[in-house]
């Protein structure tokens, strides 16, 4: 299977409620996807579906051809998933940080420096403690470890929350960068304004299920 | 699993150094704890008598608080979710945060032990050496192993704060038990006899295999949604 992400009527259930209705989803490997959706639409759940944490109860998903009905442990290791929080340890430096996040998926010192570099951590902020931070400087070190961690599909739930101007533009080019260097991401956002002039496509998500938005490809 | 472990512990580790709310805020609690109960006796033969059920008292009030901290900097950014997003093996993950928590639970054991020999007046034997220092190595796996297990139980819960007691205490009575009479055997406590220690020791380790084989098979499942 080629595609990063495939979804065939896929239905997911907290508890009793279906957070998920029959979603279908394709996406390729170097896309960047925007998920459009009013509160409780489902994007998040969308995005955690897709990350392995949360079940397939009915219908066929298969995220990097691991197929989430059976495998969900395995796509996890190659996923990088970012929500509202950042994962950071706040006692520890950005390069600790994210050396330890490059660890867990045995990351090379050299890979953790790359990272480091690749996100403008390298040199002023490396030795900064994470609680000392911005909130964009914490959004990069977070986006530094999912670098550190190979990641190879990025989903990230409204990555602009809590960021200036000047980090979104940051983050942004970021997210093109690593698009452009084979990445796949999925973008839930309400900053619709920056969000969409990022995003290769833009789908919309309603009652659990995913709308193709008019204009735009399935 | 043992490479995850490490690398939890030092991460731990680190962070509490760092950090120092062990040494600035749990040693100090432990200890005003120790000289609380030397008030509250208020009869050195007595204290003497029952310094080292105190002595387990103390670290079992102070293993709250470190575990409160141990998940409190798992949560306080989204760590744990993080964790279980990148898929990090979790019998890693409960091994090493145990393995961290043994290490500062180790420091706070010595610590009240020392403040039992100048408060309470308790001696040390040297032929109780042995019984002593297995013990303690025993008594402490298994309280770091409980409290990392129900720890993570309570992690995801609301009210976690008052849920942990009410889940752990019962959980470490045998503990409580078995290292309290353990330590009078190796101390002499009441004429106790240090061959009357290792059975003490024998349960605290029964105790210890059962957490470090159920903890690392349960600890995935709890963690999860």
């Amino acid at each position: 299977m080629d595609h990063v992400v495939h979804l065939t009527n896929a239905v997911a259930v907290l508890g009793q409620f279906p957070v998920l209705a029959g979603a279908d989803l394709t996406v390729d490997r170097g896309e960047i996807v925007l998920l459009q959706g009013p509160n409780g639409a489902g994007k998040t759940s969308l995005l955690r579906l897709c990350a392995g944490l949360l079940p397939v109860a009915r219908g066929h998903a298969f995220v990097l051809g691991y197929d989430l009905s059976t495998d969900r442990d395995a796509v996890r290791r190659r996923v990088g998933l970012l929500g509202h929080a950042n994962g950071l340890y706040a006692d520890l430096t950005v390069t600790e940080n994210v050396r330890f996040w490059g660890a867990t998926a045995g990351a090379s010192n050299a890979e953790v420096d790359t990272a480091l570099a690749r996100m403008g951590l390298a040199d002023r902020l490396a030795n900064v403690l994470a609680n000392r931070l911005s909130a964009g400087q914490k959004r990069r070190t977070a986006l530094a470890c999912l670098i550190a961690r190979r990641a190879e599909l990025w989903l990230l739930d409204e990555p602009h929350a809590g960021l200036d101007a000047d980090g979104r533009a940051e983050l942004d080019a970021t997210l093109r960068a690593a698009a452009g260097a084979g990445a796949t991401i999925i973008v839930a956002s309400h900053e619709q304004e920056c969000a969409v002039n990022l995003a290769t496509r833009v789908v919309g998500v309603v009652a659990g299920q995913v709308r193709v938005l008019p204009g735009e490809a399935p | 699993m043992l490479r995850i472990a490490r690398l939890l512990a030092a991460k731990d580790l680190r962070v509490e150094a760092r950090s120092r709310v062990v040494t600035n805020q749990v040693l100090p609690f432990a200890a005003i704890v120790m000289v609380m109960f030397a008030f509250a006796l208020n009869s050195d033969a007595v204290v003497t008598r029952v310094a080292p059920g105190l002595v387990w008292l103390a670290t079992l009030f102070s293993l709250l608080v470190l575990v409160q901290r141990s998940f409190a900097i798992e949560s306080a950014d989204g760590a744990t979710e993080a964790l279980r997003a990148a898929g990090v093996d979790p019998a890693g993950i409960y091994l090493g945060k145990a393995m961290a928590l043994a290490v500062q639970l180790a420091v706070l054991e010595i610590v009240l032990l020392g403040s039992a020999v100048v408060l309470y007046r308790t001696e040390l034997r040297l032929g109780g050496v042995a019984l002593l220092v297995a013990t303690y190595v025993a008594a402490t796996c298994g309280l770091a192993l409980v409290g990392t297990l129900y720890g993570g139980l309570a992690g995801g819960v609301r009210g976690r704060e008052t849920l942990l007691p009410l889940l752990l205490l019962p959980v470490v009575a045998p503990v409580l038990i078995g290292a309290t009479r353990a330590t009078e055997a190796a101390l002499g406590t009441g004429g106790a006899k240090v061959a009357d220690g290792w059975p003490w020791v024998g349960l605290l380790a029964v105790f210890v295999a059962l957490f470090g084989v159920g903890g690392t098979l349960a600890f995935g499942p709890l963690i999860e949604e």
